[in-house]
C-alpha cells in the first residue's frame, strides 16, 4: 500500500535539525522523498508499523508532528502531479 | 498472493550503482541520476560496464533482490540471489528426486507437456484468428503433429525417451513459426533456431528473452526455496540453471514466444533496433533494447487468470507461483505438478 508520510519538525535547537535529519533518513529506508518534508513509501502493513515505531522514537513529542496518509494499493489514480519531479515514482517503468 | 514489484533496469554504460540508506542509488560521476528503495523493487538488470558496490549486492541478498549482469551489449554474465530460504529438507527431497529417474520422468513429463501443450496453442491461436492471412494448412498440419507428441510424452517410459520426443515436436513448432510472423516479413523471418550467435532478427530476439525469462524463473525457484541448478531434465552442468531451464519450457511459448510476435506483429520493433557484428551474428542495440525492456516490463504487469489455482495474478508472478507448485508436488502436497496450461 502507498503512505505519505509528512513531517514537520521543529529546527530551532541543533537537536532539532539532527531529528529533522534522522526521520528523512528513516523515511528514505521505505519510500522516496517527493518534497521537502514529504515522502511516499510503499510500504507492506509490517514495514508500516516499523517505520511508524522508528519515527515516533526519533521525534520530540512536545513540538513536532508526524501524519501518515493511507492511499491503499491502488493509490495510481489518487495522486496527481503538476511541475517539476524529483524522484522516479516506483510504479512506472524504471530504467535509466 | 505476494505482489510483483518493479524492476531497475540500468542501462547507462557509465552508471555505478552503490547503497544508501537502504537505497539503490544509480550514479554518473558525481551525478546522481535515482535512488529507490530496495523494498520497492523485484530484482536489478545491470547493463553499465561500473556494476555494483559489494555493499549494495549484499543488502539485495537480505532483501532477496535479485541483481544480474549483463555487458552493454546484452550479453549475459552473472546474477547474484540471496539466500532468503534455506529449507534444507526441501532442498534434499529435490535432490532425491532429482537422482531418482522413477520419480524426477512424471515432473519431467509434466514440463515438457506443459511446452507442447502451449506451442500447439500458440499455432491456433493464430490459425483461427488470422485465417484469411496464414497459411493455415501448414498450421493446422504442425498443430497435429504436435497433439500425436502429447500422446508420445504420455508413453515415455525414460527420460531418453522424453527428450527425443521434445526435440521432434520443437522441430515441428518451429516449422510453423514464420507462419506467425504477420507484419514486415522482409524483414523479420524464420527459417530455424540459431543461436551463439542468433543469426536472423527474429532470434537476436528470443534469445534475448528466454534470458530474461531464464532470470525470472531463477529468482523464483530460489525464492520458493529450491536449488535451481539441479534439475529434472536438463542434465546438470556446472553453471548451468537446469531446473529452472525445465521450469522455463512450459513459458517458452507463451511468455517468451507470444511476447517477441507481438513485438514484431504490432510494429513496435523495427529493422533499425538490431545491428550485425562482423561474426554475422544479429544484435538488438541500445534503442532495441529499451523498446524490448519497456515491452517486457509492461507485459509482465498485465493481469492473467491462473488457470489451476483459478485467482488472478499478473504475468510476472507466473514462475514464481508455478515454482511454488512445484514445491507442493515435491513435498507430497500435490499428485503431480501441474504445468501452466494456457489457451
Amino acid at each position: 500500500m502507498m503512505v505519505v508520510v509528512a513531517y514537520d519538525v521543529n529546527t530551532q535547537t541543533p537537536q532539532g535539525r539532527r531529528r529533522l535529519r534522522r526521520v528523512a533518513k528513516a523515511c528514505t529506508k521505505y519510500g522516496q522523498r517527493v518534497q521537502n518534508s514529504v515522502f511516499e513509501c510503499e510500504v507492506t502493513p509490517s514495514d508500516l508499523l516499523v517505520l511508524k515505531h522508528d519515527l515516533a522514537g526519533i521525534i520530540d513529542l512536545n513540538c513536532d508532528s508526524l501524519r501518515f496518509y493511507n492511499l491503499g494499493a491502488k493509490y495510481s489514480n489518487r495522486i496527481e502531479h503538476i511541475g517539476v519531479q524529483h524522484h522516479l515514482p516506483t510504479d512506472g517503468l524504471l530504467m535509466v | 498472493m505476494r505482489r510483483l514489484l518493479n524492476t531497475l533496469f540500468v542501462l547507462s554504460e557509465d552508471a555505478y550503482l552503490s547503497l544508501k540508506d537502504d537505497n539503490v542509488v544509480v550514479q554518473i560521476k558525481d551525478a546522481r541520476l535515482a535512488s529507490i528503495p530496495l523494498r520497492s523493487i523485484e530484482g536489478i538488470l545491470c547493463f553499465s560496464y561500473k556494476g555494483a558496490s559489494p555493499a549494495l549486492m549484499g543488502r539485495c541478498a537480505e532483501f532477496g533482490v535479485s541483481v544480474s549482469f549483463f555487458s552493454p551489449r546484452g550479453r549475459y554474465y552473472c546474477s547474484i540471489l540471496g539466500e532468503k530460504n534455506r529449507n534444507v529438507l526441501l532442498r534434499r527431497e529435490q535432490f532425491r528426486v532429482a537422482d531418482d529417474e522413477s520419480r524426477s520422468l512424471p515432473i519431467a513429463k509434466s514440463f515438457i507437456f506443459g511446452k507442447v501443450f502451449n506451442c500447439r496453442w500458440v499455432l491456433e491461436r493464430v490459425r483461427r484468428d488470422h485465417s484469411m492471412r496464414v497459411n493455415a494448412e501448414r498450421l493446422s498440419s504442425q498443430s497435429a503433429l504436435l497433439k500425436t507428441a502429447l500422446n508420445e510424452i504420455n508413453a515415455c517410459s525414460t527420460l531418453d525417451e522424453l527428450r527425443g520426443v521434445e526435440g521432434n515436436a520443437a522441430k515441428d513448432y518451429f516449422g510453423a513459426y514464420d507462419d506467425l510472423i504477420l507484419h514486415s516479413k522482409d524483414d523479420f523471418y524464420f527459417e530455424g533456431r540459431s543461436r551463439r550467435p542468433p543469426m536472423d532478427r527474429l532470434n537476436a530476439l528470443m534469445s534475448f528473452i528466454y534470458t530474461l525469462l531464464t532470470g525470472d524463473c531463477t529468482a523464483a525457484l530460489q525464492g520458493v526455496g529450491l536449488d535451481p541448478y539441479v534439475g529434472f531434465m536438463h542434465v546438470d552442468r556446472p553453471g548451468r540453471v537446469s531446473l529452472a531451464l525445465d521450469l522455463m519450457e512450459e513459458f517458452r511459448p507463451i511468455i517468451g514466444d507470444r511476447f517477441v510476435l507481438s513485438l514484431v506483429n504490432t510494429g513496435a520493433i523495427k529493422p533499425k533496433d538490431f545491428e550485425e557484428r562482423e561474426n554475422g551474428g544479429i544484435f538488438l542495440n541500445d534503442q532495441g533494447r529499451k523498446i524490448v525492456l519497456a515491452a517486457w516490463q509492461k507485459r509482465k504487469q498485465e493481469q492473467m487468470t491462473h488457470p489451476f489455482l483459478n485467482e488472478k495474478i499478473s504475468w510476472g508472478l507466473v514462475p514464481y507461483v508455478q515454482a511454488l507448485l512445484l514445491v507442493r508436488a515435491l513435498r507430497g502436497d500435490l499428485d503431480a505438478y501441474p504445468p501452466l496450461l494456457w489457451k
